[in-house]
């Protein structure tokens, strides 16, 4: 055993190496590309969950978007204020408070209260369930739950409780991911410190909500009546919410003959 | 290597010796990289990309560098080496020349630097003592492969969102019977003799 044994086959390895080495330092000059410095101090700013809740395919793509001008300081609705104040402060803009939404499904029609026109047995997904009369309830608005929102939620804050999705608020994040899941679209977005809200979508005329379900919104206007902030109004027999101008009394909830505004 | 030659190793590299179905390399993308058939197919053109490069490469340097100084042992350390360069080299070239390309490839090109595949074709390639075109072409067969293996396989998970196994099976496991059931399929190749 000589020593050129040893030396030869090292010294091509690292002449190897160097090689590649001096070769990819001299290519990263050339091939340099310019990034915008404010697009990293963004991506740090937000949350990085990469739930896609504001349109974008991630983090990455919305700090990108940010800096092009494509999406506002605040298009990160998980972040929430702090978030935002943080990517006006990089971007060198100002931004108001921004207001922390939670998600809520509306509907209340339990498997115990809502009928059912036939039995589902297919694929457990409401996307599917749609495509069959439009799903197994009675009532063209309810929700079916099959859990499609649960699926699409990153944060595991939707679970499927006795055939209607239940969001927990505390792990909600209003990304909105399943406002955009949901077939049946009775998903909303209500700002986070409300604790009321309609738990109804249907539209139908009170008669028939009857024969659907024994909790759905009949359209009777008491709660426009009682509201004193004037901020219920009943369209289409169904009662809607102006968050803007509720001051959260609680007299609508107390009214509701059928303890649909909760 | 006559033309005939060149177009048997690639019919066998593709079907008969598939490297993820027979030769069972490549699992962690085919396996990681398959929930969709549009991004299979991008990870599938990044190692389609960088097999038959690499190929070319590691072949040029086991036959001029470590071959003439009695070396071949090195060969597994040598190619790591160059395959991890080129690629970080590549990666470089296209985000300055070619933003497009470098958009749909970019997050799987990094992933593809340690790729057992990407070793294995330019290991077998050498030891299987093929000539410059040889190894090219079995880089690129080998590579077309793999592609047709992690894009066919996307289409059977799409079909198994939408399944409803027993629970012990949910999720990763049932993954994994599917995968063996589609090697079972491609084992039909296994009887092809190539003469």
């Amino acid at each position: 055993m000589t020593a050129s044994m040893i030396l030869i086959p090292a010294a091509i390895l690292a002449g190897l190496g160097a090689f590649f080495g001096i070769l990819l330092a001299i290519a990263s000059r050339v091939f340099a590309v310019k990034v915008d410095e404010r697009i990293p101090e963004i991506r740090e700013a937000l949350p990085g969950a990469n739930c896609g809740g504001c349109g974008y395919s991630g983090c990455d793509a919305l700090a990108a978007a940010i800096v092009e001008g494509k999406a506002t300081c605040g298009a990160c609705t998980v972040g929430g204020d702090e978030c935002a104040q943080r990517i006006a402060a990089v971007m060198g803009v100002t931004v108001g408070k921004q207001k922390r939404m939670r998600a809520q499904v509306m509907c209340s029609g339990t498997h115990d209260v809502a009928a059912r026109k036939y039995a589902y047995a297919g694929v457990p997904d409401c996307i599917s369930a749609m495509r069959i009369a439009g799903g197994d309830k009675l009532c063209a608005f309810g929700c079916l739950g099959l859990g499609s929102c649960v699926s699409a939620c990153q944060f595991e804050a939707i679970h499927v409780e006795n055939g209607v999705a239940a969001v927990d608020p505390r792990k909600c994040t209003g990304c909105s991911a399943c406002v955009n899941t949901c077939p049946k679209k009775l998903i909303r977005l209500i700002p986070y410190d409300t604790p009321h809200f309609v738990a109804c979508v249907s539209k139908e005329k009170g008669a028939a909500v009857n024969k659907q379900c024994k909790v759905g919104c009949i359209g009777c206007g008491i709660c426009q009546k009682v509201c004193e902030a004037g901020a219920i109004t009943v369209n289409s027999f169904l009662a809607e919410i102006d968050y803007d101008k509720c001051t959260n009394c609680g007299k609508c909830a107390e009214k509701c003959p059928r303890h649909v505004i909760r | 290597m006559s033309f005939t030659d060149i177009l048997l190793l690639m019919f066998g590299a593709i079907l008969v010796e598939n490297f993820i179905f027979a030769k069972f390399y490549g699992c962690c993308p085919f396996l990681g990289v398959s929930e969709k058939p549009g991004t299979a197919l991008g990870m599938g053109m990044a190692v389609t990309f960088v097999m038959t490069l690499s190929g070319a490469v590691t072949w040029t340097v086991y036959r001029f560098l470590l071959a003439p100084f009695g070396l071949e042992f090195l060969k597994t350390v040598a190619f790591i080496l160059v395959i991890a360069a080129l690629v970080q080299f590549i990666e470089m070239f296209l985000r300055k020349f070619v933003p497009a390309l470098y958009a749909s490839l970019g997050i799987y090109l990094p992933l593809i630097t340690t790729n057992c595949a990407v070793l294995s074709a330019a290991l077998l390639a050498v030891q299987n003592e093929y000539n410059f075109i040889g190894a090219v072409s079995f880089g690129f067969a080998s590579a077309l492969g793999f592609t047709l293996a992690i894009v066919v396989f996307a289409g059977v998970r799409g079909k198994m969102e939408f399944a409803d196994p027993p629970k012990a099976f949910k999720g990763f496991p049932i993954i994994l019977i599917a995968a063996g059931l589609v090697a079972m399929a491609f084992a039909g190749f296994a009887g092809v003799r190539l003469a």
